[in-house]
């Protein structure tokens, strides 16, 4: 593995409290070092960002329903030019669902090197992992569905924690997942009749649990087993006007919980796509943001972090293990409808959509996303999403980081829209003049997510001694003033290291890296009645047998990264 | 003695029966018995042991002989074939496992090949109406765990998928359906009273090719609208009344096959079918999933749309992936005289191609993988058996509904064989080496 000198460089590191002072970085044998005596390869960053590879917290890139999305979608192909095959890039195409090989180019050029694949249907996990497989240069992970599926619905039900983390320990194994998610919890079992449930209190069909059972046991679970990652949540009620009440008596469902891990991980509760679940009104016509709401409980909450899923007014294709979701959002726009529902555990459903400018609400919901944005106060429990693709593609992240870092830039889009006063009417965004530093960019982007995922330890800072993943971007934040420049550097990255290894250089793909994958491998008691019930369920309601559902490290995983814990205490 | 092996998949149709058991010898060579599968199932598995296997790779000789040759040069001449032609055809995918599938993509990449598989020919249809209206559907557990209405549309899993019915669809006891077939009403529509028309509580003779128009007709009695007196060969009233049972119901699962997939109307008979279901879902649950035939060709839509983003009829000549049926699928192409060299793996075209195609396929040099003597090995230049993929290699495969299920390896291959993967990854090497010198 090459040693490596990065030279004269903006250095832009929250781990280490570096405001991009110009430093040097050193990275020998796959690490970060403090110095080296020889480099064998000298990188000049003079004039440019340097910053910790980026980690995505929250982003669906593999597995059913994505490639459902990519299948079903002919015409995303259309959308932007399908990339020949030459050297080492593999023909990659797609837009907001991109082929696995674009997946990877595309995070790569921004300078991305982890990303969470964060709906896992446990059922499809092989399908996920095959795909992650095949995805290269990304560090990734997957974070299976618990929030509708019956055992757990059982064991919450009854008040049985231990069971519940018992079964989950073994869920998370048989996956090989890295944390807990759950999805509009309860509502997508009551999809299965075709119902939903919309508050936090609406009962769930037959299981007679609430989704604030739910998630309250979903957090006790996530804390006895000793997680690096939160329970993960998509709230009830997404979408709707009006759901900022049911996304608070679900935040607030946190208070009291304390985080319990050796990670550094603070949160007991990541709240994730928050934009999606911060609306006022009752109706479309009175919808209006209630961000500042929403953005005033997470300020005041340390232990709640969030990613927003930003809109960012493109064509794309939404997917979500939200099933009710889908099929109502096809109702309003007509457009095809795909829909999963999967055995025992969850669903999804999968609905193109176009965020029109000149469509008032979505101008709102872009609104919403970058009011919340510039309103949090601790940027490291605050993660630059778009919930990709859900409300735009995750390539448009540079695009983001300009709204957020200009605010010319936030009013030029204003101005454009058809209904800019009604926009700048319903919410706050037009009179907040707020500017993110490119320390509070990598908080969003690398330290906080990092943290979030209990990988601070060795991802999301250039600390020595962290794995060497390193971005530089072609950006003098000296030199320039024009918000356009932003959005270009950040989506061109002109080195690329991941684990030590040049991945871009000078801008050019040099290399598909060594891409490894997370799990959680947790020990728990022996318990005997959560094993009795794990083989009688399968025999009686599964359509495959309990040896055919595990997914095995040696087949279907690029180097395997097992997370232990032993949670037996 | 013999060894009991439990949670064999059955690699033969769609329904990838999870739970087979057999007993093999002891040293792990000979199949013994084999337990839970249909008599198809079971006869995929005993086939392995026909005494007259070809176990090596054959040229056809001028005088149509056969001539054993090695694994090379067998790789050596497959590569040859795909880098001299112009447009090669990579024809099949369906009976081999997503591993094989994914090296033989990377190899239609380097040679600009066009890929698709067997859905060309059968499901096909499906993909195209999926990409005009979606779909709503569910994984047969579902079926098994809470439908209580279900209509078989163009399909005879009675003989087509025979464990089908008792695993997911008529007599399973699941959840919230534990009295099995008395907890459903089953209603199979097809032009011919078949197995499974006998099985059914309505069975509804639709007339030949008018599925279109029939599927129309409970889409405008779902919504109250009046009808003529006769559709499609079925009085109306009967029309209103099955509307009624099916919204009644508490969840609904429509699965169709081949007779609506390839009667008049194709694709656009599905997309009144998935149109049905999603209006059903303004009543009750409704969902709808395609009798897939072979094992894998669902895997090979999902490998090839994670690799290039098309489930078929992927064309890679230009250096991109193109997708547009008709024009890049296997028949049109061969049809047209465009292909120029030809790989056949996991299918058998020879037999489920129109005659034109097959000549096509004669007329240029062909390879064929299979394990199997086939009408296509027939026509080729070069036949490569290799082991059958589910039994005596696994690999990842996906069911009907696209539940992922990773095969076992029962027995050995023949002393000497190669699995498709591994044969694939030989030709992979020698286009790499074509490739590299003509830089
Ligand atoms: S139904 Fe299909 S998969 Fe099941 S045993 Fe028969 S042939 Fe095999």
């Amino acid at each position: 593995m090459t040693s490596i000198h990065i030279k004269n460089g903006f250095v832009v590191d929250p781990g280490q409290g570096i405001h991009g002072d110009k430093k040097d970085i050193f990275i020998e044998n796959g690490k970060i070092v403090k110095s080296l005596t020889h480099a064998e390869k000298t990188i000049d960053a003079s004039g440019m960002v340097v910053m910790a590879g980026g980690v995505d917290i929250h982003s669906h890139v593999a597995g059913a329903k994505v490639n459902v999305g990519r299948n079903f979608r002919p015409e995303d192909k259309m959308q932007s030019t399908y990339e020949p095959y030459h050297g080492i890039r593999h023909m990659a195409g797609g837009t907001s669902v991109p082929t696995v090989f674009k997946t990877a180019y595309a995070y790569a050029d921004m300078g991305y090197t982890t990303v969470i694949e964060a709906a896992m249907p446990p059922l499809y996990a092989r399908h996920t992992h095959e795909e992650m497989r095949d995805t290269p240069i990304l560090d990734e992970a997957a974070l299976p569905m618990f929030g509708n599926n019956w055992f757990i619905l059982d064991y919450l039900k009854r008040g049985e924690i231990e069971n519940a983390a018992a079964y989950a320990a073994w869920l998370l194994r048989a996956t090989k997942g890295y944390g807990i998610k759950c999805v509009n919890p309860g509502g997508t079992e009551a999809w299965a009749w075709g119902l939903n449930c919309l508050s936090i209190d609406d009962p769930v069909p037959y299981f007679d649990i609430t989704p604030k059972q739910i998630v309250s046991g979903l957090m006790e679970v996530n804390e006895s087993l000793h997680l690096p990652h939160s329970l993960h949540l998509h709230s009830n009620n997404l979408g709707n006007p009006g759901n900022y009440t049911t996304t608070l008596d679900t935040l607030k469902l946190s208070e009291g919980i304390k985080p319990n891990n050796n990670f550094n991980r603070e949160q007991v509760l990541h709240h994730t796509h928050i934009q999606f679940h911060s609306y006022g009104g009752t109706t479309w016509a009175d919808f209006e943001s209630k961000g500042k709401e929403v953005m005033d409980y997470i300020n005041n909450n340390p232990t709640v972090t969030c990613d927003i899923g930003f809109v960012t007014l493109d064509e794309t294709t939404t997917m979500t293990g939200d099933g009710p979701f889908e099929y109502h959002l096809n109702k309003l726009n007509h457009l095809k409808w795909a829909n999963t529902d999967v055995e025992l555990e969850c669903g999804s459903g999968i609905v193109p959509y176009v965020y029109s400018k000149d469509v008032y609400v979505c101008g709102v919901q872009w609104s919403i996303g970058l009011e919340m944005a510039l309103l949090a106060k601790d940027h490291m429990r605050c993660h630059l999403t778009t919930d990709h693709p859900n409300a735009g593609p995750f390539w448009r992240y540079p695009r983001v980081m300009k709204w957020l870092m200009s605010e010319k830039a936030r009013n030029d889009v204003l101005a454009s829209m058809k209904n800019e006063d009604k926009v700048r009417d319903r919410s706050t965004l037009g009179s907040i003049d707020r500017e993110l530093t490119l320390y509070e960019i990598a908080q969003m982007t690398r330290a906080g997510p990092a943290k979030a995922l209990g990988l601070s330890s060795s991802i999301g800072s250039l600390t020595p001694g962290m794995q060497a993943d390193v971005a530089v971007y072609p950006y003098n934040p000296e030199t320039e003033s024009d918000p356009e420049k932003i959005e270009w550097a950040f989506s061109h990255a002109k080195y690329l290291i991941k684990s030590g290894e040049i991945i871009l250089n000078d801008g050019e793909l040099v290399s598909n890296g060594n891409k490894k994958t997370y799990w959680v491998d947790v020990t728990t008691k022996p318990n005997r009645q959560v094993e009795r019930d794990i083989d009688r369920t399968f025999v009686k309601y599964y359509t495959v047998t309990k040896n055919n559902y595990e997914v095995t490290e040696h087949e279907f995983m690029k180097n395997p990264c097992a997370v232990k814990i032993d949670a037996v205490q | 003695m013999s060894k009991r092996l439990t949670d064999i998949i059955c690699p033969f149709c769609g329904t990838l029966c999870d739970d087979i058991e057999i007993d093999v010898s002891d040293d792990g060579k000979q199949i013994l018995e084999v337990y839970n599968a249909c008599a198809i199932g079971s006869e995929k598995f005993l086939h392995v042991q026909s005494p007259d296997r070809i176990t090596r790779p054959r040229m056809k000789q001028e005088d149509g002989s056969w001539n054993e040759i090695t694994y090379d040069e067998a790789a050596k001449y497959t590569a040859k074939v795909l880098c001299d032609a112009k447009k090669p055809l990579m024809y099949g995918w369906s009976s081999t496992s997503c591993e094989a599938q994914s090296i033989g993509h990377m190899i239609g990449e380097q040679v600009g090949g066009v890929l698709d598989n067997t859905a060309t020919v059968c499901h096909g249809s499906t993909l195209i109406a999926m990409q005009d209206v979606g779909i709503p559907s569910c994984t047969l557990g579902e079926v098994k765990n809470r439908a209580d209405r279900i209509i078989f549309w163009g399909c005879n899993p009675a003989h087509a998928h025979p464990r089908h019915m008792s695993r997911y669809s008529i007599y399973s006891r699941g959840y919230f359906t534990g009295k099995g077939s008395k907890s459903r009403k089953i209603i199979v529509v097809d032009p011919r009273p078949t197995d499974s028309a006998s099985l059914a509580d309505e069975y509804i003779q639709v007339e030949q090719g008018r599925d279109y128009e029939l599927l129309d007709a409970f889409r405008a009695a779902l919504k109250g609208s009046p009808l003529p007196k006769m559709i499609a060969g079925v009085p109306s009233e009967k029309i209103y009344e099955l509307v009624e049972i099916l919204k009644q119901g508490r969840f609904v699962v429509i699965f169709f096959g081949m007779g609506v997939t390839h009667s008049l109307g194709k694709n656009h008979n599905i997309d009144m079918a998935i149109a049905l279901t999603s209006d059903l879902n303004n009543y009750t649950k409704a969902s709808i999933i395609a009798m897939r035939g072979h094992y894998n060709v669902t895997g090979s839509g999902q490998v090839l749309g994670w690799q290039f983003g098309f489930p078929f009829c992927v064309d890679l000549s230009r250096g991109f992936a193109r997708y547009n049926p008709g024009e890049t699928s296997s028949n049109d192409l061969l049809m047209r005289g465009e292909v120029d060299g030809c790989l056949v793996i996991g299918s058998d075209p020879g037999s489920h191609f129109p005659i034109g195609s097959v000549k096509k396929i004669n007329a240029i040099p062909t390879v064929c993988v299979d394990p199997h003597m086939t009408p296509t090995a027939a026509i080729s230049k070069c036949h490569v058996p290799v082991a059958l993929v589910g039994i005596e290699v696994g690999g990842s495969c996906y069911r009907m509904d696209n539940v992922p299920i990773d095969s076992r390896k029962v027995v050995d291959p023949p002393e000497g064989m190669l699995t498709d993967a591994e044969f694939l990854d030989l030709v992979l090497k020698e286009v790499n080496k074509i490739k590299g010198d003509a830089k």
